[in-house]
């Protein structure tokens, strides 16, 4: 029966060939922006670490001067020098990281490459199990080394590549910022999307080259690379002194409990209780702790143009629906002669809905087909634009499907008034007319 | 023309969801297209704001010493610096922490008394020395320049304190109401600084709309930061800057090989940076104008279609007025005001979903308020847009013999 009506659908499709292009073509146009602004958003608002992203927590507390208070003022979204060690040395969670970016000039062993800046990581070694960091050759560096600022450094995948041509590089000696440094490790091919630990740095597609022990960046006096937040008499320089009234390090914690987080939650405040009895703190204590997806929510990590692009398209999917919903009136009401002969004929009126609603249903289909060139067309403009996200924007099998489900849904919707319109005509009247 | 508004309305309300339609369309289609070309114009009227600086013949060029302690960069500095001016084609050169259209820098506070009090304004500091105005090309309005002798170094643990400041107008206007602000104290610590001059515009390093407040805060400081990373800027004689980009990074590595250039954006002409730091305003107004053309074609296209559909329905009835006396310009003049009433009831509603849409976008993201003119563009626009739409199937309409009365089907 339906393979009847797809026939008879295709037939009188075909009978209006301007009106059925432009009904296919303001669907296509209508779904291929649409899926192009929502796979950007897709992408954009992906979890970096799905597995673990509910257990992750990023530590805020408020270490400022009373200076300028308001009751319900966030606290700064970074710590300084003196909290991160006090929380890192509690150990008060799973596991634990302290961690900051850097830049770090590498002077190659090889003599025909240039010396180059890399952008750097200084962290604690809880940075790569906390994270499940995978490694290609070598392991991270471990507590012990933190101790004792060993001259150890773990390099990335695409570092490796371009220093050692991929080979395993462990033992090495690598010349970095005027140091020799001995390499540990070597990542696998790691690109968390986006850079959820870090946000003051480039958000997307923007992993370190280098990762350095925190303690040993600090005693070889290694540049700080980030944003910098201070108050009081603090500076603002590239070296940051470990005094300074300075918030510039991410501290990251893993609670693997909801109970867990709450008595570390407790810890927080206890902890900021304590630092203000000894003079250190001012205000009252004002601590958050925020998973990955909360984080990256709170930090309106996907840019508000792309997010204005989402409305704007879906604004036109609209109207193009509506421009449909006209023309297959206009293309109904013109088959009333032959509806109402059918009619005469004993055809119930659901019949002809239902034959009505599958000659949209095809025009959906044939409008999701041209949609889907549209986005993949339009994804290919937006890969070539110079956005920092700009080539991580690929469809995938679910937008895919949801493409196809969104035209033919659209079309369908926009098929019913019509068809029940043009079904709800009487036989008799419509014949005489004739 | 003798406008039959009558009998157009019974005949609509024969054909309410058409109408309706056709209508929710235009009012749709209005309130997007108000709303983004009022995008498209302010972010145009963001990437068409003045630096202040002589773009056109700036090169930047990003050093960073290797192995180099922080007081050993003073004199490699230098060097590189009488390097840089010796070249040919260039006028003149200073070694900076930023520039406008870089997008990175040094913002803080000045205030108007000492340890933070008094009033308050946002200013972006750029490191300069005597013949950083000359190399930027800035118009010196008032005062004078810095002497050579109030140079200084800078290093990274150091207090910015300097006794001698540069500040652009808009801060010297946001600063002291009466518009004398050479020889005035101001405050970026505990010490005094005396503004010994002021320049007409220098943008700060920022084009985001958060620094848009202040955007025209800037003040130059007669230091140089001493870290081992830094920036040249260069100015180049007309039709030289070809030829400097490739001859200074060639010059500084041929005087002192220890040295990272970056191959990407290490040498960039201004023009360049202003292309970086606009691209994506630029890149969301493109995308506005591809949206309005494509949305108007769909609508007109729609009103086409809808219009092709009543005129082949109504055949008949033509055929009987034109029979009754009616001229070709009595049906043409019956189509087109049809659609103008149509369109005329769309647009009221688009105004309002425009007005109502605009208030969302300035919740949501910060957008300014859309000024009337722009509704009453978009009004016109659509309704001609109407007009024209429904002129090809009006004239097929018109075209209708009388003798179609005659005939049966």
């Amino acid at each position: 029966m339906l393979a009847y009506y797809f026939q008879l659908a295709i037939h009188s499709l075909k009978r209006n060939k301007v009106l059925t292009a432009l009904m296919v073509l303001a669907i296509a146009v209508g779904i291929g922006a649409s899926m192009t602004t929502l796979t950007v958003l897709h992408v954009l608002s992906g979890n970096p670490i799905p597995e673990k992203s509910a257990r992750l927590y990023r530590v805020q507390i408020d270490p400022r001067g009373s200076f300028g208070f308001r009751p319900g003022m966030e606290p700064p979204n970074q710590v300084s020098w003196i909290d991160g060690m006090n929380l890192l040395h509690a150990a008060r969670a799973d596991r634990q990281a302290l961690m900051t970016g850097g830049l770090v000039a590498v002077q190659p062993a090889q003599s025909m490459l240039d010396a180059f800046f890399a952008p750097a990581r200084y962290t604690s070694a809880g940075f790569f199990p906390m994270f499940d960091v995978p490694f290609r050759y070598g392991h991270p560096w471990n507590a012990a080394d933190d101790q004792a600022s060993a001259r150890v450094v773990v390099l990335s995948h695409a570092l490796n590549e371009k220093l050692f041509g991929g080979r395993n590089s462990v033992g090495r000696m690598l010349d970095v910022g005027g140091h020799a440094l001995r390499v540990v490790g070597v990542l696998g091919d790691w690109r968390p999307n986006p850079l959820f630990y870090d946000l003051t740095r480039n958000s997307y597609n923007a992993t370190e080259g280098i990762y350095v022990p925190l303690s040993t960046s600090q005693v070889l006096g290694f540049a700080h690379d980030g944003s910098t937040d201070c108050w009081g008499n603090g500076g603002g320089s590239k070296r940051m002194d470990p005094a300074a009234p300075c918030a510039w390090l991410q501290f990251w914690v893993q609670l693997d409990t909801p109970a867990s987080a709450a008595a570390y939650r407790r810890f927080l405040v206890h902890y900021s209780q304590q630092q203000k009895a000894l003079g250190r703190f001012q205000r009252p204590p004002n601590v958050r702790l925020r998973n990955v997806m909360q984080w990256l929510d709170y930090n309106q990590v996907v840019p508000a143009n792309v997010r204005l692009q989402t409305w704007l398209a879906f604004g036109f999917l609209f109207v193009c629906l509506v421009n449909t919903v006209g023309l297959m009136l206009a293309k109904f009401m013109r088959r009333q002669g032959e509806l109402s002969v059918r009619r005469a004929m004993g055809a119930s009126r659901r019949t002809l809905f239902a034959q009505l609603l599958v000659e949209s249903g095809v025009v959906g289909l044939a409008g999701g087909a041209g949609g889907l060139v549209i986005a993949l067309l339009g994804l290919w403009l937006v890969r070539h634009r110079p956005a920092a996200y700009a080539s991580l924007a690929h469809l995938d099998g679910a937008m895919l499907m949801i493409t196809f489900l969104l035209a033919i849904c659209a079309s369908l919707l926009a098929g019913v008034l019509p068809a029940w319109r043009a079904c709800s005509i009487t036989p008799a009247s419509m014949l005489k007319s004739q | 023309m003798n406008l039959q508004v009558k009998p157009i309305f019974s005949a609509l309300r024969h054909h309410k969801a058409g109408t309706l339609l056709i209508a929710l369309q235009i009012a749709l289609t209005l309130a997007i297209v108000c709303n983004a070309l009022f995008i498209i114009q302010q972010r145009i009227s963001l990437l068409t704001r003045p630096s202040g600086v002589d773009e056109a013949h700036l090169i930047r060029v990003m050093n960073g010493w290797v192995g180099a302690s922080d007081k050993d960069v003073g004199p490699l500095m230098q060097s590189d610096l009488d390097t840089l001016r010796r070249l040919p084609g260039v006028v003149d050169a200073y070694a900076t922490n930023a520039t406008p259209l870089s997008g990175g820098g040094w913002a803080t506070g000045m205030h108007s008394k000492p340890d933070g009090k008094g009033k308050r304004v946002q200013t972006a500091i750029y490191f300069s020395d005597a013949h950083t105005l000359d190399t930027l090309g800035l118009k010196l309005v008032a005062g004078r320049n810095f002497h050579a002798s109030e140079v200084q170094g800078f290093l990274p643990n150091d207090t910015l304190q300097p006794p001698q400041i540069i500040v652009t107008r808009a801060l010297a206007d946001n600063l002291f109401s009466d518009g004398h602000a050479v020889g005035k104290v101001v405050y970026l610590g505990k010490k005094p600084s005396t503004i010994i001059g002021v320049v007409a515009r220098l943008q700060v390093p920022w084009v985001a709309s958060w620094a848009s407040n202040w955007e025209g805060n800037s003040t130059l400081v007669p230091r140089q930061m001493l870290t081992n990373g830094t920036n040249y800027v260069i100015r180049v004689r007309d039709g030289q800057l070809q030829k400097v980009l490739h001859s200074a990074p060639a010059a500084l590595l041929a005087a002192d090989r220890m040295r990272v250039i970056p191959d990407d954006q290490g040498v960039v002409t201004f023009e360049q940076m202003r292309a970086k730091a606009y691209k994506s305003d630029r890149g969301m107004a493109i995308l506005m104008g591809v949206i309005c053309t494509v949305l108007l074609a769909i609508t007109a296209a729609g009103i086409v279609g809808l219009t092709s559909f009543w005129v082949g329905q109504r055949r008949k009835q033509i055929g009987v007025r034109r029979a009754l006396g009616a001229t070709r310009h009595d049906i043409l003049g019956y189509f087109l005001t049809e659609n103008l009433l149509i369109g005329i009831a769309g647009v009221a509603i688009g105004g309002a979903l425009a007005v109502g849409m605009n208030q969302w976008l300035m919740h949501a993201f910060e957008m300014q308020r859309l000024s009337w003119p722009w509704i009453a563009g978009g009004v016109v626009v659509l309704l001609l847009l109407g007009q024209a739409a429904v002129l090809a199937p009006a004239l097929r309409a018109s075209n209708v013999p009388p003798v179609v009365a005659t005939r049966s089907v």
